[in-house]
């Protein structure tokens, strides 16, 4: 009994150790290849690099854009994913709070809405934004990711605000507190754990989307992903200098995972079980 | 009917929120809509034309290919991450010592974009794997699977599993680590064995987990674009285009606006079918545990 057990656990090791080795090989190999020169990477891209050159990293940070488009992408998250919190919380407060017919159906509108994939908007959406958005992109980009993600954030408090009892509000209001105080002061900071998780699930799709960004910024005003696209489409034979420029735009967020690691996955097995 | 504080509460807390989401999103939804049944051609629309667009989008026999390669990519896509999925679930909750490590590995595309991910196994698809298939002689390898319709179908399938399983398994281990210890032993006691827990305590216990990750990968299934874009580019021949990118080709490549639109109405009444059934059938089995 014990000693299958122990080869269990042994076979059940073995196998997360290889499977970790598949899930992190992709990235094994952009490391590898970022510092070779072109030539060794055609001939064998599976090889070690001879010697090291930074070349590749010094041409990708230029081409594109690397520094301006790190910049765009951290504005356009933090200020989104701020709005995002600040917005959702509001209205969840105010749902959660009040209970009629408009507070109901505006509730299962929001939840309604969580299926609609942006695809089967995304044709009017251009043809009415258009217009709008030329000269402020980065601007527009923050207030259209506030319609798309209000539902699901709005979501996520409303579970959390529902289970504080009204009394705490009631006394509040009592010893004169303003409604906007009562929400900000006693409300809000009771949110934490909520708030954390609708910024990391926030975070994580703004800072990674594509289509939207590709729809709506132009040339100069690019977030990471679309530059990294950009620039791979046009260097994918200099293959040494693409995998830098990868490299370049999967480093930020790893780092910040490595440091935030309980954050992270607290955050998302939290917001998944709603 | 509405008191006037609670008419201020509203426009301190909800209206300019619910004003934004009305604007963003409501309202293109409606307008998509109502365009599908004019003439639209992306600027103006004249009169009404009923079902045209919609029957042009289904007389178009690339639409019908897109929805089949789609069609097959969600089932095989659903089926495979949460195979894989529970399999990392169970290996990361086993008690080892290094499950953590495990965990934070397995977890990591995640954090990566569709693109950045495509791009990466572009060059592992084109270049990596033909070279080993060369250097060791393994006939398979010897030409990039992107090349292939059906290779490249397996390319996206391989790096949807790679990119969302580690998602789906944060979802599975909520729900194995939930379940009462004080349920485990009984199924111990009455001498059940590792596979009869799992299979009829263990699992029954834990649908609310299938549910969600069901319903996660259904959605993102019809929804991917960003992988597909930068994997295959629909190549070769526009044959591995799935409706996003089908649709966004339709609409801003060659513009069909009016077509384009019907389509994606169509794309979004089959997402909503298919979300629905999902929940409504994995809900039945929530209950009867």
């Amino acid at each position: 009994m014990k000693f299958t057990r122990g080869l269990g656990k042994t076979l059940v090791f073995t196998l997360g150790a290889v499977l970790s080795l598949a899930y992190v090989m992709p990235f094994f190999l952009v490391i590898v290849n970022s510092v070779k020169p072109n030539l060794e990477i055609i001939t064998d891209p599976l090889a070690m690099p001879v010697k090291f050159s930074w070349d590749n990293f010094n041409q990708a940070l230029k081409k594109m854009n690397y520094f301006t488009a790190l910049t765009n992408s951290f504005i356009v998250t933090v200020c989104a994913v701020s709005l995002l919190v600040v917005f959702s919380s509001m209205l969840a407060y105010f749902l959660a709070r009040n209970h009629n017919k408009f507070t109901k159906t505006t509730f299962l509108i929001l939840v309604a809405s969580m299926i609609v994939p942006f695809q089967a908007l995304m044709i009017p959406f251009m043809s009415i934004f258009a217009g709008y958005v030329k000269g402020h992109n980065i601007a527009m980009l923050i207030f259209f990711y506030q319609g798309f993600g209000i539902a699901l954030s709005t979501f996520l408090y409303h579970g959390f605000i529902s289970n504080i009892p009204t009394e705490l509000d009631e006394a509040a209001a009592i010893d004169g507190a303003s409604d906007f105080t009562i929400f900000w002061r006693i409300i809000f900071p009771m949110l934490k754990p909520v708030t954390a998780t609708v910024t990391i699930i926030n975070a994580l799709w703004i800072w990674n989307d594509f289509l939207l960004p590709r729809l709506v910024l132009t040339r100069d005003t690019q977030t990471l992903p679309l530059s990294t696209y950009l620039f791979y489409g046009q260097y994918a034979t200099e293959y040494g200098q693409a995998m830098a420029g990868l490299l370049l735009a999967v480093g930020p967020i790893i780092v910040l995972y490595v440091f935030l690691q309980r954050q992270f996955i607290s955050g998302i097995s939290s917001g998944a079980v709603k | 009917m509405f008191s006037p504080t609670k008419i201020k509460k509203f426009f301190l807390f909800a209206a300019l929120p619910l004003a934004i989401f009305l604007v963003v999103l409501v309202y293109p939804f409606s307008q998509g809509l109502y365009q599908t049944f004019t003439n639209w051609d992306g600027f103006s629309a004249t009169k009404l034309v009923g079902f045209t667009n919609y029957i042009h989008a289904f007389q178009d026999p690339m639409f019908w290919s897109t929805l089949k390669f789609t069609g097959g990519f969600v089932i095989v896509s659903l089926i495979t991450v949460n195979v894989v999925a529970f399999g990392l679930a169970l290996i990361v909750t086993a008690k080892l010592r290094a499950a953590n490590l495990f965990r934070t590995f397995f977890f990591i595309p995640n954090l990566i974009g569709g693109v950045i991910l495509g791009v990466i196994w572009q060059f592992i698809f084109n270049s990596a794997l033909v070279t080993i298939g060369q250097n060791a002689n393994i006939p398979f390898l010897q030409d990039s699977w992107l090349n292939t319709t059906s290779g490249a179908f397996w390319a996206l399938i391989i790096v949807t599993v790679w990119q969302s399983s580690g998602y789906m398994m944060i979802i599975y281990v909520t729900g194995l680590i939930s379940i009462e210890q004080d349920v485990l032993e009984a199924a111990r006691i009455d001498g059940a064995s590792a596979f009869r827990t799992l299979w009829a305590v263990k699992m029954p216990l834990m649908a609310q987990s299938f549910t969600i990750a069901l319903f996660l990968t259904l959605r993102n299934g019809f929804m991917a674009y960003d992988v597909n874009v930068a994997l295959t580019r629909g190549g070769p021949y526009r044959t591995t285009e799935l409706i996003s990118m089908h649709i966004f080709q339709d609409a801003f490549a060659f513009g069909h606006f009016g077509t384009g639109q019907a389509k994606a109405v169509v794309m979004f009444i089959l997402v909503a079918v298919a979300a629905l059934v999902q929940v409504a059938v994995s809900k039945r089995m929530e209950v009867q545990r």
